[in-house]
This record gives structure tokens, sequence and C-alpha cells, in this order.
């Protein structure tokens, strides 16, 4: 027996590091587990008092409230699950478009900030610190607000251009009237976007052996515009439109895009907007200028440059960011519920306040955030593998 | 020395007048290269077209301090629904002859703020100044000491809630958050994992799922009888929000530091709570003030948020000012200057963020 073994062997417990972390977690678990039973305790008998069944069952029972815009068709006959299924669409469609839209903003906002261009520069630094420092939610309330405020009712609609119209009651927009080519062009746009995939994976392949450079972008970019674009040729070019006409105190035809959804989109998409500019901004100027010139000292065309070696380095310290700022983007949607646009959340809330299921409501708001964050971070840590630097 | 040679100065060439001055300038930040150019074109026309007729509604055409009947008439815009309400928007509810109070208490907590901008006073009798500071704002705002009458708290509303929401809010969420970060770095699995658990549940769901469950959940949580004001949930709601971002920026410091100092500590025989106070943490939440302030930022916009739970923050007393038919389609003057507020806030904090900045950067060179 070493002298350390047996100077542990006789100490009291106490002074032994091992043995009291073990007693401070069973002390701490115990602490939880009993606020956790007090809790639980409580809302069990105040459950019971105010009558109210828990667990899921109402899910199934007869939602009859409207929802004002769906994906899916939805009536007031249909389940509470539905119209939250309803409602997670919606989530997932502001959120969808809204992220294409903060990425593309966002970095044009970004690239303008590192302009030489003095002018260019400091209007995007203006509406980047403006942008950042007012509440979103104030934000969203003010372009609400300018929609149903300002504009004019269905029958004065302003019209800037032919086939779209602006009033009270949302945007009303042409669209290309419903042809079956538009199913092919899908498939064919669709078609491109692997053809494109796999044209990269070879292209890398044969460089890697030959050393023979391939043009991918040009020609993906071809493929992709130029297939679904042959396919209207090849359907003889339907123009048609489905223009929207004035029928009633309302517009037919065409799409509208309600106001809530306007304003939910254009709010949440200029505040993000600012801070992917600050992260898109960082992420250029952590490439080092001197990467540039090595990069075009072995003879690297532009592209190749940005292609080839700065997009990969600014893009490992743009992604991280980007992505907590799209799921920040994600989370802001909730803020729906304050002008009524019908989102998971307010959908959810309409639900607790038809039934009184608060608590399984809160937990389903919650549940369906977590499924969003925690699917991104589990991106994000793939991809943070992938990217990592390859020390020696 | 007869070879020396006087040589006249021949006068250096200036250089040509549109590279330097005003004329110099223009052309090398707007009129480089074509693409700047049209830049700096599209970019002045776009002002042009906006900034005059802004400027004439806002300001040549506005309505500054009259009816709504008279704002109806003018072209401009009509701050008459900000001035003629301001103190309904700034106090919300609370009683008319008292504004005084929340008054103070927000000067106090001015004056307060302004103290600690500068590192030199960060000593403790500038703590124990924020004590005895927010001790006396509670007292001002609550009453019922001191011959003070007592207001109750559903009557607090406006700017002294959205004030008090953020600032108590972050200093309760500020030790929670050390304490969770802490726990995250613990070598101990039970408590590593019950805070990364915390950490990862609460930043995975937005802050409006967390004060409806402050405002609906929370009450059948606690035992009959026993009820706590809604301020107070919404407030505990944000207090446990803002500790979890806290606590992945404190970790961010801690994983900063090199393991030596750890070493060091131990080695010089500090215990655990020893070393985190004495070594640790004092260099950690020094190198983590810049994302804190920033943290403390959107604490403060995110306040806004508690209108949804019909708390009367200045965002909420606005609205209902707006809700009366006198003031009914004034939405956009009265969000403007609730912007400007919350702009003013924002900024001169994230402008003392990059001062801070550049001050603990400089340290260090």
């Amino acid at each position: 027996m070493s002298r350390q073994e047996q100077a542990a062997a006789s100490d009291p417990f106490w002074l032994d590091p091992g043995k009291r972390a073990i007693a401070y977690q069973v002390g701490v678990l115990c602490m939880v587990g009993l606020l956790a039973y007090y809790l639980v305790s409580n809302t069990l008998t105040n459950l019971e008092k105010q009558n109210i069944a828990s667990g899921f069952g109402f899910m199934q029972k007869e939602a009859s409230f409207e929802i004002g815009e769906s994906l899916i068709p939805y009536s007031a006959a249909d389940s509470y699950g539905r119209a939250l299924l309803v409602g997670a669409l919606n989530t997932l469609k502001v959120s969808f478009i809204g992220i294409i839209l903060t990425t593309l903003l966002g970095t044009i906002i970004g690239i303008a900030r590192l302009s030489s261009n003095w002018l260019v520069s400091r209007m995007a630094a203006l509406y980047i610190e403006v942008m950042q420092d007012v509440p979103v939610l104030l934000q969203l309330f003010f372009w609400y607000a300018i929609f149903y405020e300002t504009l004019p009712s269905p029958r004065q609609a302003l019209n800037p251009f032919s086939g779209v119209f602006l009033t009270n009651r949302g945007v009303a927009m042409a669209v290309p009237a419903a042809h079956p080519c538009h199913k092919y062009m899908l498939a064919a746009f669709i078609t491109a976007c692997v053809l494109a995939y796999l044209l990269r994976r070879w292209a890398r392949k044969r460089q890697e052996a030959t050393g023979r450079y391939f043009p991918v972008v040009p020609v993906s970019v071809a493929a992709i515009i130029g297939l679904p674009l042959a396919v209207w040729f090849i359907f003889g070019a339907p123009l048609e439109m489905d223009v929207p006409r004035l029928q009633g105190f309302n517009f037919k035809g065409g799409i509208t895009l309600s106001p809530e959804f306007i304003a939910l989109l254009l709010g949440l998409v200029l505040y993000t907007a600012a801070f992917v500019a600050e992260v898109v901004r960082a992420g250029i100027q952590s490439v080092s200028k001197g990467q540039t010139e090595a990069a075009m000292a072995i003879g690297l065309k532009p592209g190749q440059v940005l292609n080839l070696v700065i997009l990969p380095q600014a893009l490992r310290v743009i992604i991280p960011p980007l992505t907590s700022q799209m799921l920040n983007l994600t989370k802001n949607s909730s803020l729906a519920v304050a002008i009524g646009f019908p989102d998971f959340v307010s959908v959810a809330n309409t639900t607790i306040n038809q039934t009184g299921q608060s608590i399984e409501g809160v937990a389903l708001i919650m549940a369906v955030y977590l499924i969003f964050s925690l699917s991104t971070s589990a991106f994000m840590n793939w991809y943070n593998k992938k990217v990592k630097l390859v020390e020696r | 020395m007869a070879s020396a040679e006087v040589h006249d100065k021949i006068e250096d060439l200036k250089p040509p007048v549109i590279q330097v001055g005003v004329i110099g300038w223009i052309r090398s930040n707007l009129f480089n290269g074509w693409l700047n150019s049209l830049l700096t074109l599209v970019t002045l026309y776009i002002l042009i077209k906006t900034v005059p007729p802004f400027i004439r509604w806002a300001f040549l055409d506005a309505a500054w301090n009259t009816s709504g009947q008279a704002c109806r008439a003018s072209q401009g815009a009509c701050w008459s629904v900000v001035t003629k309400n301001l103190r309904f928007i700034i106090f919300g509810f609370y009683p008319y002859h008292l504004h005084w109070r929340p008054l103070l208490a927000m000067i106090m907590l001015f004056v307060l703020l302004f103290l600690s901008r500068e590192r030199t006073n960060w000593k403790p009798w500038l703590f124990y100044s924020w004590l005895v500071g927010l001790a006396a704002m509670g007292l001002l705002m609550r009453g019922g000491l001191l011959g003070l009458e007592p207001v109750e708290s559903s009557q607090w509303g406006g700017l002294p809630l959205t004030l008090l929401l953020s600032v108590f809010g972050l200093a309760a969420a500020y030790p929670l958050g050390v304490v969770l970060a802490l726990g995250r770095r613990s070598r101990m699995p039970a408590i590593r994992y019950l805070c990364v658990v915390y950490i990862e549940l609460i930043r995975g769901v937005p802050l409006i799922s967390l004060l409806f469950m402050a405002s609906i959940i929370f009450p059948l949580f606690l035992p009959e009888g026993l009820t706590i004001n809604k301020i107070l949930r919404a407030q505990v709601a944000i207090i446990l929000f803002t500790a979890a971002y806290i606590a992945e920026v404190v970790r961010g410091g801690l994983q900063a530091m090199p393991k030596g100092q750890y070493e060091a500590a131990e080695s010089l025989g500090l215990n655990y709570y020893q070393t985190m106070r004495l070594v640790i943490l004092p260099q950690a939440l020094k190198i983590v003030i810049p994302p804190t302030v920033s943290i403390l930022i959107s604490a403060f916009k995110d306040t806004s948020l508690v209108v949804i739970i019909a708390l009367f923050d200045v965002l909420k007393t606005t609205q209902s000012v707006l809700s009366n038919p006198e003031w009914m389609g004034f939405s956009r003057e009265a969000y403007i200057f609730l912007a400007l507020l919350y702009f003013l806030g924002c900024f001169s904090m994230s402008n003392y963020s990059r001062k801070l900045e550049k001050e603990l950067s400089a340290g260090e060179l």
C-alpha cells in the first residue's frame, strides 16, 4: 500500500475529493428532484381543482377556428392537431423565405459596408446601426401600421408595376397561369441541380488526377437555368398570366400576400440582415490580403482565387454565426403572434385559450423550436468537423 | 572645399489639383472606377428622392403640439400624438401626481450608469452605490415606507417598467449565468449535464414561449393561495432567459484562459473556490465584457416582448394611446418616436462597448 492510498484510507470521507464530488452531485440532484416534485405535485393539485384533463387528447377535437392563410387545405371543422400543423408550416414558410432573403440582403449590405465607395459604405453602416438598435417587435408593428394606415383600400389600389397591386388588404400579384408544363419544369430544375452536383464531383476528381481544369460554375448555372427553359419552350412557351382583378371588395386571382405576412417578413428580413451584414463583413476581413496576393502569385484566375482561396477561409468564419442568425430569425418569427400572422405560436396560443391546455400548448411550442435548434446545431457540429483546420 | 556647390532647392512639384483636397477626396472615395461612380450616382439619386420629402414631412409640415383633429388637417407628421401623450407614454398608469417618483428613480439610474462608464470608477464604492441605488429605486416605485404613498405594481408602466425589467434582469442574470458557466465546465458529470441541458433548452426556445410559461403556467406551479404578480413573473422569465446567454459568453471567456493559469493557481495550493474567485474569473470576465454588453443590448430590446403578455411597458402604453379614437392612425409617428428612444439607449451602449473594447485591447499591448 503506497502512502497516498494509506492516507486516503484513513482520512474521513469529506477530505477525499472523489467522494466529496459524489456527495455534491447527489445533493444537487436531490434538490432539483425535490423542486421538480414540489412543482409537479402543485400543478397536479391545481389542475384537478380546475377540472382540466391533462394529456394530448385535445389534438383530435374539432378546432372550430379559421386560419387566415394555410399551405394545406384547412377548415374550422378540422382538428386542433391539423390547425397546429398549419401553424408549423406557416412558421417554416416565413422562416424559409426569410432566410433566403436575409442571406442575400445581408451579404449585399456586408459587402457594401466594405466598399471603397465612401457614400455606399456610410449608408450601409447607418443601416446596420439603426436596424440593430431598434427592437424587432417594434419594427414589425411599424411595417404593419404602414400597411393598414397608409395604403389605400382595394378600390383605390396602388399599381406601381403592371400586375402588382398594393392595398391595405395585402399585395396582389400576377403569376403565370397554371399550366401542365410547370411540373416538368420543376423536374428539369431538380435534374439540373443533381447534374451540377455530379459534375462538380467529377471535375474535382479529374482535376486532382490530371490537373486539368473544368469550368464547373458557368456550365452548372447554364444547366440549371437552361434545362427548365428548354422544357418551357418544348411546351410552346405558354405566356398566359393569372392577373388579379378587383371583385367586390377584394382582389381575386393571382396570388395575394396578406399584410401580416409581408409585415412579418419585412421586419424579420430587414432586422436580421443587419446582423448578417456584420457577420459577412467580419468573415471577409478575416482573410488577410496576403492570401489573395499569394493565390494570384501562383497563377490562379480571379474567379479561382475567390473560389479556392478566399471563400473556403471566409466561410469557415461566416457559417457558424450565420446559422445562429438564421436560428434567431426562426425564433423571432414567433413574434408573428403580436401582429396576427397565424404561425405556430399564434395557433398554439389560440388553442390554449380555447381548451385551457396551457401546459401542453407551451410544451408543444418549446418542442417545435427545440427540434429546429437541435437539428441546426447538429448540422453545425457536422460542418465544423468538416471544415476544421487540419493542423500538424 | 571648392567642390562644394550650393544647389538651389528645386521646388517640389505640387500634386495635380485633382488628387488632393476636396476634389481628390471625392475622386478617390466616390468616383474611382465606373462601378463606384455608378453606385455613387444611384445612391445620390435615391437620397435626393427620399430625404427632402422626409424632412418636409417630419419637420416643415409637421404638427408639434396640436389636437388630433388639427393633425388630420395637416400634411406632415403628427408629433402631437407624442407630445400630447408624453406623460402617459413614459409613465403609464402610475398615479399622475406621483410621477416625480419614477422620474427620480430613472434619473438615479442614469447617474449610476454614467458613473459606471469610467473604468477608473470600478471600485467597491460603485458596487455599494448600485446596491443602495437599486434599493432606493425600488422604494421610490413601490412606496409604502418613509411616508411615501404605496403604489400597486399593477399600476407600474411605461419607460420605468422597461428599464426595471432590463436592469434587474441583467443584475440577477449575470451571477446566475456565471454559476451556470462554471457548472458547464465542472468535472462533476451530474452538475455538468444539468447545466448543459438548462442552457441548451433555454437557448433553443424563443423568449416568448418562456413569457407564456411565466404568465399562464407559472401560477399552476404554486400552491393554492400563493400568487406572484405579473411583473415579477415576467422578470423571472427574462432572468432565466438572459442567464443562459450570459453563461455561454462567460464559458467563452473561461475557455480562453490558458491552462497554465489553472495549474499555477493549483500549485499555489488554492482550492477550487479560491482559484475561480482570485485567478480565473477576474481575467475571464474581463475578456468577455464586449459580448456581455451586446447581451445587455439585446436584453434591453427583448423587454419589448412583454407587450405580448399585456404588461404596460413603453411599447404597450404607446399602443394604448394609438387605440384612442382621437389619435388613431398616427402609428408611424409614435413608433418612430419609440424607435428613437430605443435607438438612443442601444446606440449609447454599443458605442460604450466599442470604447471599452479599444481600452481593453490597448492594455494588452
